[in-house]
């Protein structure tokens, strides 16, 4: 029967070509327009940490000073060094990490090549177990490497490739600025999607959060490593006091600093909150601080939440896509509703002959399934086109722009759902004609 | 025109009216809202800078030792300076659409308890604020010795600084700035100038006339402000002096590394800044072209099938003395009350449409401009669309009604 359906569908659908064209080109750049955009959203939207992300959380105080003005509901987004160090020393959490970035110049030995800016993170050897980085060459610094200020650095496949031809680099040195470290570890590609352990200031941002999916830094040494040889080329998130020289931040009345904890239970979630509200109310005694009451521990998802990480363009232009998918749902129903009302008399004929109603919407429906997938096949290559076009964008995510499996399925399912959908009520509609009265027109 | 048997005739075909009503409602809704977003766009994309863009560039270089920074700012003006086609040479932190911002809380308050109003500052020595050219509304510009040195990687303890008109208005409100005070932190800023525009370096998302506060502090850079230059030159001239400008500069000084990302002719510095609004009006400008063409295949297909069907009506119709205007008349009058229809669905969508945009960006309420522009297009494309199919009805000859079928 199904085959004997298609084969009745495919003659209708070629009896009317423009008429099928017109429907097939509608729902094709529906769905092409729908699919793009829901391709972009669903990769600016995801999970930047499958599986993990539950138990990494962000720790926040509030290091304002007492008798501040401005108080925000809010604690600052980072943290200034004394709290996060503290924090950080503590080891209340089942890992830690403390990350700040700057820019840097970076220099190798032996190589042929003009010194360039890149982007160094101070983290600590935690950073790579608590982020799943992957490695080509080598592996993280220990523990010891951060309480020992060690001249180590792991660095990106992307600066490897640049500055070693990506051979192996283990054990060469690099220069930063004014200081030589050995390279420890080379990372395997890596992009966070967003790059979440650098997010902060959303709330300030007004929508523009493409810069949030920018590549990973270029190089990573141990938070104290990078204190000493970037001093004096730190950014500050916020000040109270603006710092005595310029970039040099330690001990200054700055936040800009982050804490990232990995807790993974319940109990342990609870007892980090208290410990963060302790050591508030400890600093609040000693006068350091202004406010005790204002300590957040957001979980990855909830933090990026937080930021409205999604840039506001795609959420716009994911609403506009779907507005327009509607619209040409709208036109695929009017259009196929004019088409089976046409074949009123073929239809009476089928009727009358023995056709039940169920039948006749099934070869309709059909009919309406066929469109979906010639026009989920054109929505498609419409979607390989738009991704192409994001890519050619001038944003920090462009060339993340890509369908995946799940976005290829999804492309088609969208498509067959909406026409069916489309075809469900002028199906119906074929199906109640009366084949007495069509019959008698014949 | 009797409108009644129109519409019973409508009634006879509910869904399909229905249907094609709802989409040119849906049309409606995102046409208007479509088109407020690029006017918008446009607006933020004229936004005055207040300097010669086409006239000055930036030239910003990383990687020196802090230490030697006065020393690199006598080289870099030295050697910039010397190069053909350069007027002027001058050293500021930052300019209109470049990457390198700073903002910081100001207030009127002298106990400085609330910090209402958030400006960007721009530090410059004399040739900066000659080359930038305010233009100034009121007040003078500072003498030679109110150039005073950086405290604090900030700015002096006491400067006379230039503000903009939009910033005086919305510190003062109704009152003339000159010579009022302003503080941040224990830095106090005193008025001597209110200049007309001066855009501060990233104006967007920053809310109505904010992308204009900005704060002009005369400065003696010394060793606290260095890698960061201004150049002027002739229009015509820029891009070469522009392009000999980046490639001198690893001769002037082989320490430094060029940021290219935040170095350039100013005007290029805008198109830069502005381009993902282009590509935003691109996208839109798409969509309603996309629109407009699928929704005029939806009322071309919808009355060709209504033509066909009434073929013996408009033949009896024709037969019992119907002239072709008459039956022209007939589908066009049904495609206006259609797409009336449509747009009074259209109208509420619209707003709601609004709403959502509202909570995504900063867009104030749909302006009912939109709305009735948005009518009167899809009327006319209404129009257009049904004019093939209704003049191909008026094409039926009387004789059909004797046939039967």
């Amino acid at each position: 029967m199904f085959g004997y359906y298609l084969d009745l569908a495919w003659r209708s659908l070629k009896h009317s070509k423009v008429l099928t064209a017109l429907m097939v080109l509608a729902i094709a750049v529906g769905i092409g327009a729908s699919m793009t955009t829901l391709t972009v959203m669903h990769l600016l939207s995801g999970d930047p940490l499958p599986g993990r992300s539950g138990s990494i959380f962000y720790a926040q105080i509030d290091a304002t000073p007492p008798l501040s003005p401005n108080h925000h509901d809010e604690p600052p987004d980072m943290l200034d060094d004394r709290s996060a160090v503290d924090l950080w020393r503590a080891h209340r959490a089942d890992r830690q990490t403390l990350v700040v970035e700057s820019p840097v110049k970076i220099a190798a030995q032996d190589v042929q090549q003009p010194p360039s800016m890149g982007m160094l993170l101070s983290s600590t050897a935690d950073f790579f177990t608590m982020f799943d980085v992957p490695f080509q060459y080598g592996g993280p610094w220990s523990a010891d490497d951060d309480m020992r200020h060690s001249r180590v650095a792991v660095i990106s496949a992307d600066l490897n490739d640049k500055l070693f031809g990506g051979a192996d680099s283990v054990g060469r040195i690099l220069r930063l600025r004014d200081a030589d470290v050995r390279i420890v570890g080379v990372m395997k590609p890596w992009r966070p999607t967003p790059q979440f352990y650098s997010v902060v200031g959303g709330r300030f941002s007004h929508g523009q959060t493409a810069d949030y999916y920018a590549k990973p830094q270029d190089v990573y040494t141990p938070f104290f490593t990078g204190l000493d040889i970037n001093d004096g080329h730190f950014e500050q998130f916020n000040c109270w006091s603006p710092p005595k020289v310029a970039g040099h931040l330690v001990g200054a009345g700055c936040v800009w600093i982050g804490l990232w904890v990995e807790l993974d239970s319940a109990a342990k979630v609870r007892a980090y909150r208290a410990f963060l509200a302790d050591y508030a109310a400890q600093q609040k005694a000693a006068g350091r601080i202004g406010h005790a009451d204002n300590t957040r521990l957001r979980d990855l998802m909830s933090w990026l939440q937080f930021n409205q990480v999604v840039p506001s363009d795609v959420r716009v232009q994911t609403w506009l896509a779907l507005s327009f998918l509607v619209i040409c749902l709208c036109n695929t129903v009017g259009l196929l509703l004019v088409k089976f009302l046409r074949r009123g008399g073929e239809i009476g004929i089928r009727r009358a002959l023995g056709a039940s109603r169920r039948q006749i919407f099934l070869q309709c429906l059909m009919e309406a399934g066929a469109i979906g997938v010639l026009g989920g096949a054109g929505g498609w290559l419409l979607t390989l086109l738009g991704l192409e076009w994001v890519r050619a964008q001038p944003v920090a995510y462009a060339d993340l722009a890509h369908m995946d499996t799940a976005m290829f399925g999804a492309t088609f399912l969208l498509a067959l759902l909406v026409s069916l959908a489309a075809g469900a009520v002028p199906a119906l509609h074929a199906s109640r004609i009366a084949p007495a009265l069509q019959l008698k027109t014949l | 025109m009797q409108i009644a048997p129109i519409l019973a005739a409508l009634r006879r075909h509910r869904v399909a009216t229905f249907l094609i009503a709802l989409e040119i409602a849906l049309a409606c809704a995102v046409l208007c809202n479509a088109c407020f977003l690029i006017v918008n766009r446009i607006q933020s994309m004229q936004m005055v800078s207040g300097v010669d863009e086409s006239a000055l560039a930036f030239i910003a270089v990383d990687g020196y030792a802090p230490k030697r920074a006065a020393d690199l700012n006598a080289r870099m003006v030295a050697g910039l300076s010397a190069l053909e086609g350069v007027k002027a040479v001058g050293i500021i932190n930052t300019v209109p659409f470049d990457g390198r911002a700073a903002m910081n809380g100001v207030t009127t308050d002298p106990n400085r308890q609330h910090y209402d109003h958030t400006v960007n500052t721009y530090l410059g020595d004399p040739a900066s604020l000659h080359m930038l050219g305010l233009r100034l509304l009121a007040g003078r510009l500072p003498t030679q010795d109110e150039y005073r040195p950086i405290v604090d990687s900030f700015v002096p303890k006491d400067s006379l600084v230039l503000v903009t008109r939009s910033l005086a208005d919305a510190l003062w409100p109704g009152q003339d700035a000159l010579g009022k005070e302003f503080w941040c932190v224990d830095f106090h800023f005193r008025v001597i100038g209110v200049v007309d525009h001066l855009a501060i370096p990233q104006p967007e998302g920053r809310g109505p006339g904010r992308g204009d506060y900005s704060v002009f502090v005369p400065v003696l850079p010394q060793d606290q402000l260095a890698g960061t230059y201004l150049i002027q030159a002739a229009p015509q001239d820029m891009p070469r002096v522009y392009r000999e400008a980046m490639m001198a500069v690893p001769k002037i000084a082989p320490e430094v590394v060029y940021d290219h990302q935040d170095s350039g002719i100013i005007g290029d510095l805008r198109r830069l800044y502005f381009r993902s609004d282009r590509a935003m009006i691109e996208i839109l400008l798409g969509v309603i072209l996309a629109l407009t063409l699928v929704t005029a295949l939806g009322i071309v297909g919808l009355a060709s099938f209504w033509v066909q069907q009434r073929r013996r009506q408009i033949g009896i119709r024709r037969a019992i003395g119907a002239t072709r205007a008459d039956i022209l008349r007939y589908f066009q009058t049904e495609n206006f009350l259609i797409v009336s229809m449509g747009i009074v669905i259209g109208v509420v969508l619209a707003y709601a449409l609004n709403l959502l945009l509202m909570k995504t960006y900063e867009v104030t309420h749909l302006p009912a401009a939109y709305l009735l522009i948005s009518a009167v297009a899809l009327w006319v494309l209404g129009q257009f669309a049904v004019l093939g199919p209704a003049l191909r009805a008026a094409g039926v000859p009387p004789v059909v009604a004797t046939r039967s079928g």
